[in-house]
């Protein structure tokens, strides 16, 4: 079958099964979104920036489990896709971006709208491809989706220059991938498997350590049997919320610099650190010769190379988590473990002690109310996305997460702008779900324009902004280590957000009280309409606890230190 | 007990790594990224096409803590094109370099030195006189030093290290 390059970009997201793609034309992609007229395969959505089209691809794919896809143009539609890459790099996110790209003939000539894409994309990316010969682009396409999906996943950029889309060539999609170089770890070491299951039998205070390695391999189910079978306690990562579900009494909470009490306590007096599909960030560590410090490390990854790349694993398993789980729990079939429940009532004792708190006002919403709320009223219905700052940290503590890809956030990047064009792909994946994200005042500035991508393609996304007129988290930066000096974080100036979200023709409130936030909340739920609940909240609320950047875990600012 | 004390092995060490990565024309910045982006050290880097395949190897010198190198090794490990990366513990390692000596200076001297290195007299024109010489690395250090402490070198050129496995 001989077609344009165009056609078969369509006809190969087809052959992957594509049923989504977010994107933005432009001169040097016109022939594949003319092709995109022609199609009945896939539902394209138009979004009106492209940073926005990568993070709206995220949410599709952080919440469905598939690839992402979103298409650009070349140079500025390119560059703006930047941060969207480097966001979904940084926590392992699935997905195919392609870029127009001027034609061959002129690369290189700093002709118009023309950047060097693959040169900008490479260190985020986990791979790319210039397409140079159109008899290449099947094969790149299919190899682009399954080094999207396969290993680590991560994001994979594709840039095919104009005169290839125009170019007609003979199409037929491989079934199969061969790529020599290219063969990620799936099965692990049974060996080692072994050494590491004797360690947990003679552990006194073993820990799971929970990152977002556990959602990306789908082994929620199995972490929750293996903490059951053996009553191991868990902490999660910041990315791995939902895998336990809140309820679960083995769960301890989220560690890190804003983790609970119980949890970091547990990570400070833990003698055997089981870490799974977790990669031991700096949020999470704190000062990183005190984490774990008493801990031998059992360190499962896909991803070889985070294997001692911050701290030294006594028992390094490489493989898929899923497996690599499935084999612990086929293991503990002929294995005699320790009693841990002392260990375990203790850490319940500090979770009772220090539970995760904030002291309610009757004259002002406490900006961690909304959350709790919003958890009380829809809990598992929704599907929740953040931006970045105070509220995505009140969201991780406060929300009740109950399953894995519920919890949408920019954990390794932080990035601002990120929650409601996410939002907007858990809206198109999720029709069965209410789409949520806590925004602030701050973060929803930063793409607040997909307001109109959520309008025209009707995707009922409700924004719930917390509004404390604040940068809230540097902010809380500046009071605690600046001595308050506020250096350009009040945002006291601000549009009418109301009026603002009516203009782009959605629902705006803006709420003062808890009775007027239930009302909002329902009636944006009822009408499944695009909307913004803007809630007035405490201005000086600080996330708590904390752990203050270069301490150890165990030296925690906790909530009684400051406000009582 | 402390597993987690990131300097417990902070030993500078000297490394040469060959990776043999697919010909295409973005390998080298890909590899030379990797190094730019995590901040590690490039002492030397040769390359060049395996004759008969589709692969190039390249010879890349590096510094730094153990630590430092294994993570070198695995993230050259993850790109995409590379197919094999060897951490070289025994090897033959040789260099070469050019030097251009002006044409007054002792020429039988220079000769003489320059045998001592494996070197030979390249080419003479009426200013310079060019001399090669091709050895393991840190003698061909030596032989430079030697040569700009006593002959005021015009122009001097090193191939960078190339190593096989014993």
């Amino acid at each position: 079958m001989k077609i344009t390059g165009a056609k078969m970009v369509i006809e190969s997201l087809h052959e992957e099964r594509v049923d989504t793609v977010f994107g933005y034309p432009g001169g040097a992609i016109m022939n594949v979104y003319d092709e995109i007229y022609k199609q009945n395969y896939f539902e394209h959505i138009l979004n009106r920036h492209e940073q926005a089209s990568i993070h709206a691809a995220e949410g599709y794919a952080r919440s469905t489990g598939k690839v992402g896809v979103a298409i650009v143009t070349s140079g500025p539609g390119f560059t703006n896709a930047v941060t969207g890459l480097a966001t979904a790099y940084m926590d392992s996110i699935p997905l195919v971006v392609i870029s127009g790209q001027v034609p061959t003939a002129i690369i290189g000539t700093d002709g118009f709208q023309e950047i060097d894409a693959v040169g900008i994309s490479r260190p985020c990316t986990k791979h790319n491809y210039l397409v140079n010969k159109i008899e290449d682009l099947p094969r790149i396409i299919k190899e682009a989706f399954h080094i999207a999906r396969t290993g680590r996943p991560g994001p994979v950029h594709i840039d095919i220059p104009k005169d290839i889309t125009a170019e007609v060539g003979n199409f037929e999609y491989p079934k199969e991938v061969n790529l020599p170089t290219y063969k990620p770890t799936v099965n692990y070491n049974k060996r080692q498997l072994k050494k590491a299951m004797i360690a947990i039998s003679k552990a006194k205070k073993p820990l799971l350590y929970v990152g977002g390695g556990a959602i990306l391999a789908n082994c929620g189910h199995e972490i929750r049997e293996f903490a059951k079978k053996t009553n191991i306690p868990v902490v999660e990562t910041l990315m791995a919320r939902g895998v336990m579900g809140h309820d679960n009494p083995l769960l301890m909470g989220m560690l890190g610099m804003h983790g609970e009490f119980s949890a970091n306590m547990a990570a400070y007096e833990t003698d055997l650190l089981i870490s799974l599909g977790a990669r031991f960030d700096d949020r999470v560590t704190g000062r990183l010769d005190e984490f774990a410090s008493k801990a031998k490390v059992i360190h499962v990854d896909v991803d070889p190379a985070s294997i001692e790349k911050l701290v030294k694993a006594n028992y390094p398993i490489v493989g898929d988590l899923k497996v690599t789980v499935d084999g612990m729990l086929e293991s503990l079939k002929d294995m005699e473990l320790n009693d841990y429940s002392n260990w375990v009532a203790l850490l319940k004792e500090y979770r009772e002690k220090e539970p995760l708190r904030y002291i309610d006002s009757n004259t002002v919403i406490k900006p961690q109310w909304p959350i709790e709320r919003v958890g009380k009223i829809l809990g598992n219905k929704a599907i929740i996305s953040t931006d970045v700052g105070q509220h995505q940290m009140w969201t991780a503590q406060f929300y009740p997460f109950s399953f894995p890809r519920q919890f949408i956030t920019s954990g390794g990047l932080g990035t601002m702008g990120f929650g409601l064009p996410a939002a907007i792909g858990v809206a198109k994946g999720n029709p069965d779900k209410v789409s949520i994200n806590f925004s602030g005042d701050g973060s929803i500035l930063m793409n607040i324009q997909e307001l109109m991508t959520c309008v025209q393609s009707n995707l009922p996304v409700i924004n719930i902004v917390l509004n404390n007129n604040y940068l809230g988290m540097v902010r809380q930066w500046q009071t605690m280590f600046y001595e308050n000096r506020l250096s350009e974080t009040d945002l006291s100036i601000q549009p009418d957000f109301k009026m603002l979200v009516e203009s782009f023709g959605g629902l705006g409130y803006r709420v003062t009280t808890k009775e007027e936030f239930d009302a909002a909340l329902k009636d944006a739920v009822d009408k499944k309409r695009p909307a913004m609940i803007e809630v007035i909240v405490e201005r000086n609320e600080e996330v708590l606890p904390m752990v203050p950047n270069g301490h150890a875990l165990n030296e925690m600012t906790l909530i009684g230190d400051l406000n009582e | 007990m402390n597993n987690f004390n990131h300097y417990y092995d902070s030993e500078t060490i000297r490394q040469v790594i060959s990776v043999i990565v697919i010909n295409e024309h973005n390998a080298l910045s890909r590899i030379v990224g990797l190094f730019s982006a995590r901040g590690y050290n490039i002492d030397s880097l040769t390359v060049a096409p395996i004759t008969g395949s589709e692969y190039s190897r390249m010879t890349i010198v590096t510094t730094g803590d153990k630590r430092v190198i294994d993570q070198i090794v695995k993230q050259l490990n993850k790109l995409i094109p590379v197919l094999k990366v060897n951490e070289h513990k025994s090897v033959i390692e040789k260099e070469t370099v050019l030097i251009k000596i002006p044409i007054n200076q002792p020429i039988s001297d220079v000769e003489v030195i320059a045998r001592a290195y494996n070197g030979h007299i390249q080419n003479v024109t009426d200013d310079a006189i060019v001399i090669s010489a091709t050895d393991e690395p840190h003698r061909i250090a030596n032989f430079t030093n030697i040569m700009i402490n006593r002959f005021n070198p015009l122009e001097i050129v090193k191939s960078g290290v190339v190593a096989m496995e014993r």
